[in-house]
């Protein structure tokens, strides 16, 4: 790790060598962050049982600087959506997902996380929660191993070795929105579809022919 | 208890309560009570005929017969085969008189009867939903009602492979996931009214105001539904007077993944993956029950070796509960994920056995109808045997030398989130909550089923009915699983693993049955109901997990906070189960 932080691609003078490094802002700060990612501690379901036990000694992924569970989504880096996400629980995993401070990343564990999984023709399931908060790296598996965790987390690890401060999400200069919360109505809504869902409940009324269509004038 | 006594005894009920009926239907057993009747046949029944323990209530939606029908099972603590009773109501109203003044255990149970099936129950004293929100649209589990992915009413779907193609169930819905919204439905005019109806059930001030010096203000807080301590997706919502709980009112359904709908839609066999995923610590165990309900139905059995087998499973499964209970409790005790440690340590072990037998860690979806899946592959059975004869007594020793005369344990959980064992059975505990309060009932010695008959083994069973005892009493358990296994290594036979052929489509005749096991959490029941149609007509699960959860408000009030989270975790439950 060291020697690839340390070639940029620039060349040290001789008598210099092995007393300084060269590198780029990027790379350290890439370093730094790739090895400190904190997962928030939250399980949803059976994925989460898998996610504990790459916690556990046989797996154990502080071996990547992720030992570091938070319960606070204030104080975490990653969210691990490990299991299945229900209509009823996704207002709040939108909410901690607002509350997460940047820089943040979302995997999504297992089937369900990603697209439903095996519930997903359920009334009460989320298609995936990439429905509702952008999700970074998918874990295919019902439940993944923790080796396929493991996998996926360095994966994620790869994925901010590419980031540059230049263009980072974080570092622009536009406000970052926050995503509206999902609202429990008969079924589950999206702030942003009010109007959508409003002229599909009318057309849907037409078409059952509940009410006449006023045009008798 | 053989035939004729029965008989006997069921003459003498209708003696005694001469408006019941038996139900006649081919196929099906137990009585029919009028409405108005059930309240007095029930606590009659409970009162001089010692059913004491109403196990299960749920709904079945009768469509074609115009009909709802909710469903009893009803035990006596002292052992023997459960009795069902049943209460019929046109489909158009259907109200039934609720059992919970009498039996706080069915509380939940109509609760979710009438969150799903729609029967309203008159009287209960907190009729709202339980499993969805307060505003969903409809009963799911009415068979007319259409979830948004709606395909067809049984599995096979036809729609499924037309030409080799897949059809994204999103592509056909107009908002690309999956959402559906009546008629004439105006969002901007709508008003959550779930969150309310949640605190207003702890806002009930119905104790004291006390009259000492400093008065303070009670608060609610919400604990969960992401909380580290809540073992999963559960909500608790609090009322504290300082830090003593005077309300508490759980809240679930955060992981409700609609498992009966889909099962009802499902073939008998599809199931069987679909209950690994109740209890997800637990995948083999609710094999065994679904497989036993059916093979009721069926009138089969497994091959001895089969049967064997079984037990073999159904045990470790068993160590792994109690494992991960104890660990998991530790955990909220504040002993953070060093005892979970040495308890995973174990754990992964055994996975490796079930690994090895089905192919997957925790989803084994290892037993069949009349049978198991595939049999042991070479060097399991040895690997099984080293394990539990040589390393896990041992390290079973380890955990109770560390932990149970630990200081701070015993003052942590001694006398702590007490129910007494009259307590426990009026509200229909089961499993180590039920024995650690006293009870010594235990399915597998109150009424057999498998093998279970054959084995030496003693119901564990403890008295004071607090947090440590229900930490002992898993110990005890585990301990008695390794005299299970012990006896299982010695005594199995060779031969097939699954009687006649393995069939994709298994042919169940129509009729009603009622399969339980004794769960690592308790009584773990499958209700299931047949046409003779590929698909059960109504499939329901008896979830411990989630009936145990109905005396916690008894066990949690005036204790801390900090104890309510210990006493949850002395429960031990497991969320894919509760909400199902
Ligand atoms: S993907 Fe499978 S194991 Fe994971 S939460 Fe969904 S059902 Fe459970």
């Amino acid at each position: 790790m060291t020697d690839e932080l340390n070639s940029p691609g620039y060349d040290i003078p001789p008598e210099m060598d092995g007393q300084v490094a060269i590198t780029t802002l990027d790379k350290v700060y890439n370093w730094s962050r790739r090895n400190s990612i904190w997962p928030m501690m939250f399980g949803l379901a059976c994925c989460g049982i898998e996610m504990i036990c790459a916690a556990t000694s046989r797996f154990d992924f502080s071996r990547f600087g992720m030992e570091v569970m938070r319960p606070s989504p204030r104080q975490s880096d990653l969210m691990i959506v490990s299991g299945t996400v229900t209509k009823k629980m996704i207002p709040q995993i939108v909410r901690l997902y607002n509350q997460m401070p940047e820089p943040k990343y979302v995997l999504a564990m297992g089937a369900c996380a990603s697209g439903g999984g095996p519930f997903k023709e359920g009334y009460s399931v989320v298609d995936g929660v990439d429905k509702f908060i952008p999700v970074d790296v998918y874990v295919p598996g019902c439940p993944p191993t923790p080796q396929a965790l493991l996998h996926g987390l360095i994966t994620l690890q790869k994925k901010i070795d590419m980031q540059s401060i230049k263009n980072v999400r974080w570092y622009s200069k536009d406000p970052v929105e926050a995503i509206p919360i999902p609202v429990l109505g008969p079924d589950l809504m999206d702030p942003r579809e009010f109007e959508l869902i409003k002229e599909y409940s009318a057309e849907k009324q037409v078409e059952e022919g509940e009410l006449p269509v006023v045009d008798e004038a | 208890m053989s035939e004729e006594v029965l008989v006997e005894q069921k003459s003498e009920l209708e003696e005694r309560f001469p408006d019941i009926s038996r139900d006649e239907r081919k196929g099906y057993a137990g009585f029919i009570v009028p409405p108005e009747k059930i309240v007095e046949f029930a606590t009659g029944l409970r009162d001089e005929f010692g059913y004491d323990f109403l196990s299960s209530v749920t709904g079945v939606d009768y469509l074609p017969e115009d009909q709802m029908e909710v469903v009893y099972h009803a035990y006596k603590t002292t052992g023997g085969p459960e009795l069902v009773y049943k209460v019929q109501v046109p489909r158009d109203n259907p109200v039934v008189p609720s059992l919970t003044p009498f039996f706080p255990g069915a509380d939940l149970q109509e609760r979710e009867a009438w969150d799903l099936v729609g029967i309203r129950f008159e009287g209960h004293p907190n009729l709202k939903r339980v499993l969805t929100w307060e505003g969903f649209e409809g009963h799911p589990l009415q068979k007319d009602w259409q979830e948004p992915f709606y395909e067809e009413d049984g599995k096979p779907f036809k729609s499924r492979w037309p030409g080799g193609d897949v059809i994204r169930s999103e592509d056909n819905n107009p908002f690309n996931k999956n959402v559906d919204y009546p008629e004439g439905f105006d969002p901007a005019l709508w008003e959550p009214v779930g969150e309310s109806a949640v605190y207003a059930g702890v806002g009930r001030l119905d104790h004291a105001v006390s009259e000492t010096a400093l008065s303070t203000d009670q608060i609610v807080v919400n604990l969960g539904p992401q909380h580290p301590s809540t073992h999963g997706v559960f909500r608790m919502v609090v009322r504290l007077e300082g830090e003593t709980v005077v309300d508490l009112e759980p809240v679930m359904g955060y992981l409700h993944r609609n498992h009966e709908k889909i099962g009802e839609r499902n073939t008998f066999l599809m199931n069987i993956p679909f209950t690994d995923r109740l209890d997800y610590f637990n995948s083999m165990s609710n094999n065994f029950g679904y497989v036993l309900a059916v093979e009721k139905l069926m009138g089969t059995k497994p091959p001895e070796r089969a049967e064997y087998l079984r037990v073999m499973m159904a045990e470790l499964t068993r160590i792994v509960n109690h494992l991960a209970a104890i660990g998991f409790l530790l955990n909220d005790l504040g002993a953070f994920f060093t005892p979970l440690l040495y308890a995973f340590e174990e754990r992964e072990l055994i996975l490796d056995i079930f690994e090895a037998v089905s192919g997957s860690r925790m989803m084994c979806n290892y037993y069949r109808f009349a049978g198991m899946a595939r049999d042991l592959p070479e060097g399991v059975f040895e690997q099984v045997k080293s394990f539990v004869l040589d390393r896990l007594p041992r390290k079973i020793d380890d955990l109770d030398t560390f932990l149970t005369n630990n200081e701070i344990i015993r003052a942590r959980t001694i006398g702590i989130g007490v129910l007494t064992a009259e307590q426990a059975i009026t509200h229909s505990a089961v499993g180590p909550v039920l024995r650690a309060s006293g009870v010594p009932y235990d399915i597998r010695r109150a009424d057999p089923y498998g093998i279970y008959d054959r084995f030496e083994f003693d119901v564990a069973v403890r008295y004071h009915g607090d947090i440590y005892d229900r930490y002992l009493i898993r110990l005890d358990e585990i301990r008695q699983s390794i005299r299970i296994l012990e006896q299982v290594i010695r005594d199995m036979p060779e031969g097939p693993i699954q009687e006649g052929k393995p069939q994709y489509q298994v042919r169940v005749p129509p009729g009603e049955a009622y399969g339980r096991v004794e769960g690592p959490k308790g009584e773990l029941g499958f209700y299931v109901v047949s046409n003779g149609k590929p698909n059960p007509w109504r499939y329901h699960v008896r979830a411990p997990s989630f009936i145990n959860l109905t005396p916690l408000g008894v066990m949690g009030k005036n204790y801390m906070i900090a104890d309510v989270v210990t006493i949850l975790g002395s429960i031990d439950i497991v969320l894919g189960e509760t909400d199902r």
